[in-house]
Order: structure tokens, then C-alpha cells, then sequence
């Protein structure tokens, strides 16, 4: 097996099929495409068959990918197609998150219920606007990040943001809560 | 919807659903890789769907003009 020293000689590689330099890949970036897809579906189980399934589209691209690239950002757009994917097929019942660990509750200001119910309006989001929602409300990620991960511009997922916040507005409303 | 509406539904979300980013639970627990191989065995070597459209195409043409497989045949 021959040893994979420049990170531009295993992408060369990869493009053209190699499955050492796929492997030296995903030894690499498995980490941060995981942790990227749990950001948005939260749930450690689909994150990692997301992360598999993000290498298998990766790999079947393989010939479309341009060595010039950075590889962790074409990644990552692909695990955002992904999660999305998932998203949208997930049911809604299963869609809730808690499935990690509650860290210790930020602000015992807010009770409960209205946790319950902001979570809930928040389920009912439809998935574009989730994931926007997510990355760039809860996980205060870039807006320049977000827009190559969507590929789409910072000003489309300004508008994304914007959407989803007012979407929850009229869901909390619904539920009998004034933001 | 103002700031202050905004601002404050930003923080009921970040409150139900807490933020992933830098959680030590939130790192990955185990090499993925068998699993990735295992995936790259099982798969079959799949005709993309527009390839089989273009034969289907092809034969439904060649069945309606005949005259035309030699003309193909002479390209080939």
C-alpha cells in the first residue's frame, strides 16, 4: 500500500477512485462530518448512519470532485444534503430531539412547559428552515459556514433564519405563548 | 417581529434544545470504518436509472424503424 504523505497527492488519488486515499479521507473527516450532522438532526444514532451514508455519496462522486477544493467544505455540504434527507423523511414523532443528555438548564426563568412547547413549535418547522434554525440559532455557526454547507447564499439563509423565527413565533402564539 | 421578538424566541430555543457545539458527549465514540466498508461491499455496482432510459430509449427506436440498425451498425 503505498503511503499517502501530501494531502493533495491523497486527494488526487481519491478523484480518481483510489480506495486507500477514500480510506485516508474518511479516517480524517469522519469526526467532523459527524459531529456537523448531529449539530442539525441531534441524535447521535442518525448521525452516525448519516455519516456513513454522507461517505457513500462522497464516494460515489468520487470523479466529480476537483483536487483544487477543499475537501472538508465539499464534505460537509454533502452531510448537510444528507441530514436534510433525513430530516425530511424522519417522522415527526421520532423527529423530537432528546435523545442526548440534558446538560443543567441554563434558565430556570423559563418553566418546563414552555420548553416543552418551544421544542415543539420547533419540531413542526419545515426542514430547510430547521436546519437553518439550528445552525445558525442554537448552534451559532457562521452565516458564511451555513451558506457553503447549504450552498446557497448568506443572504438566502438570512432569509431562511428569518422565516423559521417567525414561523415559531406563530406556532408559540398558537400554543398560547407570547414570545 | 421586532428584535426583542426575535431575541427572545433565539433564546426559548436555545433553552429547549441546548446547543451541541463543544459538548464532550457530542464527540464520536467509535471508528466508522468498518461500517463504511461494509457498505462499499454490500453495494451493488449499479446502472445509474438515465442509462437504462437511453437503451429503452434506443431499443423502443430501433423497433419502430428497423431500417435504422444498420445505419447503427455502421457507426459502431
Amino acid at each position: 500500500m503505498p503511503v499517502l504523505e501530501q494531502p493533495s497527492d491523497v486527494l488526487r488519488q481519491f478523484s480518481h477512485g483510489d480506495l486507500d486515499a477514500f480510506e485516508a479521507l474518511f479516517r480524517r473527516h469522519q469526526c467532523e462530518v459527524y459531529s456537523w450532522i448531529l449539530r442539525i438532526v441531534r441524535d447521535p444514532a442518525a448521525a452516525e448512519d448519516l455519516t456513513i451514508e454522507t461517505f457513500w455519496r462522497i464516494h460515489r462522486a468520487h470523479a466529480r470532485f476537483d483536487p483544487a477544493r477543499s475537501f472538508g467544505v465539499w464534505a460537509r455540504r454533502i452531510a448537510t444534503n444528507a441530514a436534510l434527507d433525513h430530516l425530511k423523511t424522519a417522522r415527526l414523532e421520532t423527529d423530537l430531539p432528546g435523545n442526548l443528555p440534558s446538560p443543567p438548564l441554563p434558565d430556570p426563568g423559563i418553566s418546563e412547559e414552555i420548553r416543552r412547547k418551544t421544542a415543539r413549535a420547533f419540531c413542526r418547522l419545515p426542514p430547510k428552515l430547521k436546519v437553518a434554525a439550528t445552525l445558525a440559532l442554537i448552534e451559532e455557526q457562521p452565516y458564511k459556514e451555513i451558506s457553503e454547507a447549504l450552498g446557497i447564499s448568506t443572504g438566502a439563509v438570512k432569509v431562511r433564519v428569518f422565516r423559521a423565527l417567525r414561523f415559531l413565533r406563530k406556532e408559540l402564539q398558537r400554543q398560547g405563548i407570547e414570545p | 417581529m421586532n428584535e426583542h421578538d426575535q431575541e427572545r424566541i433565539k433564546q426559548l430555543l436555545k433553552n429547549s434544545l441546548p446547543p451541541i457545539s463543544g459538548r464532550m458527549d457530542a464527540e464520536l465514540r467509535r471508528d466508522l470504518w468498518p461500517a463504511m466498508l461494509k457498505r462499499l461491499e454490500a453495494a451493488p455496482a449499479g446502472v445509474p436509472w438515465f442509462d437504462w432510459a437511453l437503451l429503452a430509449a434506443l431499443a423502443a427506436y430501433l423497433a419502430f424503424f428497423p431500417g435504422a440498425i444498420p445505419v447503427l451498425l455502421y457507426h459502431l
